[in-house]
């Protein structure tokens, strides 16, 4: 058990919700820490996978409110449009600024302000996509001393965003869906 | 808070931003403002934000580029649809039953907001006993509104949301293609004012029916949040409406009491009466 995670942010764009749901389902309830997730949508869907995966989970899963303060064993999703990002003082806050990847939410601009608000408290976890929004944020992450876990290439249905996140950061450790599943329950201290 | 050096200096610099142009963003919520600076601050090539702050307070060139960082621009005409759809279908019912009207449009950008408004209030016979209000602090955005004119590889979007919104006729009515560009019909904006005014250190300036505020109190810290949302009571009429944008409520709001929910779904709150 390694001391001292604090929240995890988690992003994913093609094949996400396969990622997802052998990541997700995984957090036992009870979990202690804060899970994000930005996952690449059209801009005009109705949000769907906070209902998708809420049916799935044993923590609590919604969609982020503007100013909204984290809570442990709560997943919340990036709504569709709006960038996330963690405030300072550890608030949730939405942004409709320029997209970033051509993403809107984007996965770098979550793990950039997390990486600021939890230094080294937190987890950043690049899934599969096939893009290169993350690479960025993830850099961020382990600039300020948190941890990095990248879905491994060959595993993931597009190779391109865990690709582009190893490449940016030596110290980012592949694995497989079920070992990061394993390894945020670890680092919550429920394995 | 957080006493990282950057960060201190992030706040001398709006600090500075304040005393020296009264542009007061030191209640905005910090993470994307932080995200902007950060690239304003490589655009002019500085290494920290004080190096940028003695760029800001010494060559007043600069604040005019800054002020693109420190304020988003994005919007859209009839951006989300069903919002429009909204004030359309439930909201104008009740505006018909006055016989002038006043619409303040808080943050109005470059004037998406406003020529949207002003369309459907065109179609359902409303826009001759209305007075738009269209305001926002960054003065290149006033003065693109004044202008009316978006490029014209945006007029898919705009005609497409026009569309879903329930336009009752072709948004093509209401503007010229020329060089690349869609010029809105000046007679939109016969009866609207584009103002300078900051829901940051302004007052309220008229009494209005309709308070369309979209996008904006997201990036404000709950404190100037309740600023704006009390600017807002205090323009509206008793039974006033309010909208804000969709992903924005009063369910944290100092005045959540002042406000009855409306059309939940699409943001749209009605004032109560005094109690
Ligand atoms: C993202 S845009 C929203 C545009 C439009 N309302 C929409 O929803 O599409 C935010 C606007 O708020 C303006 N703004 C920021 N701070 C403001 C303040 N203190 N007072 C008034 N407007 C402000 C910005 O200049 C910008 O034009």
């Amino acid at each position: 058990m390694s001391a001292g995670a604090e929240a995890v942010v988690i992003g994913a764009s093609a094949g996400a919700v396969d990622a997802l749901s052998a990541v997700l389902p995984a957090l036992p309830k009870g979990y202690p820490l804060p899970v994000m997730v930005v996952v690449h949508l059209p801009p005009d869907k109705k949000s769907v996978m906070a209902e998708l995966f809420r049916g799935k989970c044993a923590v609590d899963v919604r969609e982020a409110d503007d100013k909204e303060p984290l809570t442990g064993g709560t997943v919340y999703f990036a709504p569709p449009d709006y960038h996330l990002l963690v405030e300072p003082d550890r608030r949730l806050s939405l942004s409709s600024e320029e997209q970033v990847h051509f993403s809107r939410p984007s996965v770098d601009v979550l793990f950039e302000s997390a990486a600021d608000a939890f230094g080294p408290g937190l987890v950043g976890v690049v899934l599969t996509g096939a893009n290169a929004d993350g690479a960025r944020g993830l850099r961020a992450v382990l600039a300020a001393g948190g941890t990095g876990l990248v879905q491994t290439p060959t595993t993931a249905a597009a190779a391109a965003m865990p690709l582009a996140a190893l490449a940016a950061h030596p110290a980012a450790r592949a694995l497989t869906l079920d070992q990061i599943a394993a390894h945020l329950r670890e680092l919550g201290g429920t394995s | 808070m957080s006493d990282k050096t950057e960060d201190i200096e992030l706040r001398l610099l709006l600090e500075a931003i304040h005393k020296r142009y009264h542009y007061d963003f030191r209640g905005y919520s910090v993470a994307s403002l932080k995200r902007r600076l950060t690239q304003a601050r490589e655009r002019f090539g500085c290494d920290t934000f004080s190096q940028l702050q003695d760029r800001v307070l010494h060559d007043p060139a600069v604040l005019p580029a800054l002020l693109a960082y420190l304020t988003v621009q994005v919007s859209e005409l009839f951006r989300d649809p069903a919002y429009f759809r909204a004030i359309r279908e439930q909201v104008v019912p009740h505006l018909k039953t006055y016989p002038s009207l006043k619409v303040w449009v808080a943050g109005c950008s470059a004037g998406e907001e406003v020529y949207s408004l002003a369309i459907l209030f065109r179609e359902e016979g409303l826009d001759e006993r209305t007075m738009f209000y269209g305001t926002d602090i960054n003065p290149e955005a006033l003065k693109r509104a004044e202008a009316g004119v978006y490029d014209l590889d945006r007029l898919p979007l705009f005609t497409e949301n026009h569309r879903k919104a329930g336009g009752k006729s072709s948004l093509s009515d209401y503007y010229t293609a020329a060089y690349g560009s869609a010029v809105f019909d000046k007679s939109l904006r016969r009866r609207t004012v584009f103002s300078d005014h900051s829901l940051a250190s302004d007052a309220v300036f008229a009494e209005v029916q309709l308070v369309s505020c979209r996008n904006v109190l997201i990036y404000f810290d709950r404190d100037l949040q309740d600023r704006a949302v009390g600017l807002f009571k205090d323009s509206l009429v008793r039974k006033g409406f309010l909208g804000l944008g969709a992903k924005e409520s009063l369910r944290f709001s100092a005045h959540a009491d002042a406000f009855a929910p409306f059309a939940p779904d699409e943001r749209v709150y009605q004032k109560q009466g005094d109690l």
